[in-house]
């Protein structure tokens, strides 16, 4: 039997991963895909401890973060859309209109 | 002595895409690659015996979000992008932070154990079915989140098709 520390071992690599490419990468698509990165990683910690605790909320939740996911992600490329119109780049260190 | 290879198959691999993902240089290559993780994450869930979750992973991940990151790539001409800068000027501060973090992380969760509640047993969720399980328990005790998570979808989908029209000339 694989020990619940292992898969939240895993959930926190993916995590890190994801936030490291989130501070990195200056693409928005590129910030965006860590974001997801970072999502899926809570959603393995969520199952995992939802299995080892014999507890179905942590699948509830974890579907939630998949709902949350989604909206999420359409509304940011929707914002890159609009954000390149004006720009004509997806670079974020082009975005700086609110810049004093 | 399975069960620990098929985690440390899929913990390696799920691990190593998810690098290959973020250090691409070609956004389509990285995209092809999260699709590859997404399917590794989706059989991790089916080896915690949460099967609807590993379909929901799949149809929802590498189904929608997937088609509409590729559909954004292939919308927005990128082709400058590929000669700029890809990381920051600053990461190595940023890689440190991280690594502190993954250490505290890692040292924090080494030891946990849980005792289970008892209630959802394996052998209960394969005998009724998981998506039985999961559907009784999100449209009995869970319905009012469920039912705003309607909202939750509805509202950037608006919202999406506002931010991305064309403005009309007046």
């Amino acid at each position: 039997m694989v020990p619940l520390s292992w898969y939240l071992m895993l959930g926190a690599g993916l995590f890190i991963i994801g936030m490291f490419a989130f501070l990195v990468r200056r693409n928005v698509i590129m910030m965006l895909i860590s974001l997801e990165l970072m999502l899926n990683a809570v959603n393995i910690v969520l199952i995992a401890a939802s299995h080892y605790m014999q507890d179905i909320r942590g699948q509830i939740l974890a579907f939630f973060v998949m709902a949350g996911a989604a909206a999420g992600v359409a509304i940011g490329l929707a914002l890159l859309i609009a954000a390149f119109r004006n720009k004509e780049s997806a670079n974020m260190d082009e975005f700086d209109l609110l810049k004093g | 002595m399975l069960p620990e290879l098929f985690f440390g198959y899929f913990a390696c691999a799920i691990l190593g895409l998810a690098l290959l993902t973020v250090t691409r240089k070609n956004l389509v290559h990285s995209v092809l690659w999260m699709l590859l993780l997404f399917l590794h994450i989706a059989c991790l869930y089916l080896f915690l015996n949460a099967e609807f979750l590993a379909v929901i992973q799949i149809i929802v991940y590498a189904g929608a979000i997937l088609v509409l990151f590729l559909f954004l790539v292939m919308l927005l001409n990128l082709r400058e992008e590929h000669e700029a800068r890809r990381f920051v000027k600053a990461w190595q501060g940023r890689l440190a932070v991280c690594l502190v973090l993954l250490t505290a992380a890692v040292v924090s969760v080494y030891k946990v154990e849980v005792e289970p509640f008892g209630g959802y047993t394996i052998a209960f969720i394969s005998e009724v079915g998981h998506a039985k399980v999961l559907g009784t328990v999100l449209f009995n005790r869970y319905v009012l989140p469920f039912l705003m998570t309607a909202l939750v979808l509805f509202v950037p989908m608006v919202a999406a098709i506002v931010l991305a029209m064309k403005e009309r000339k007046r």
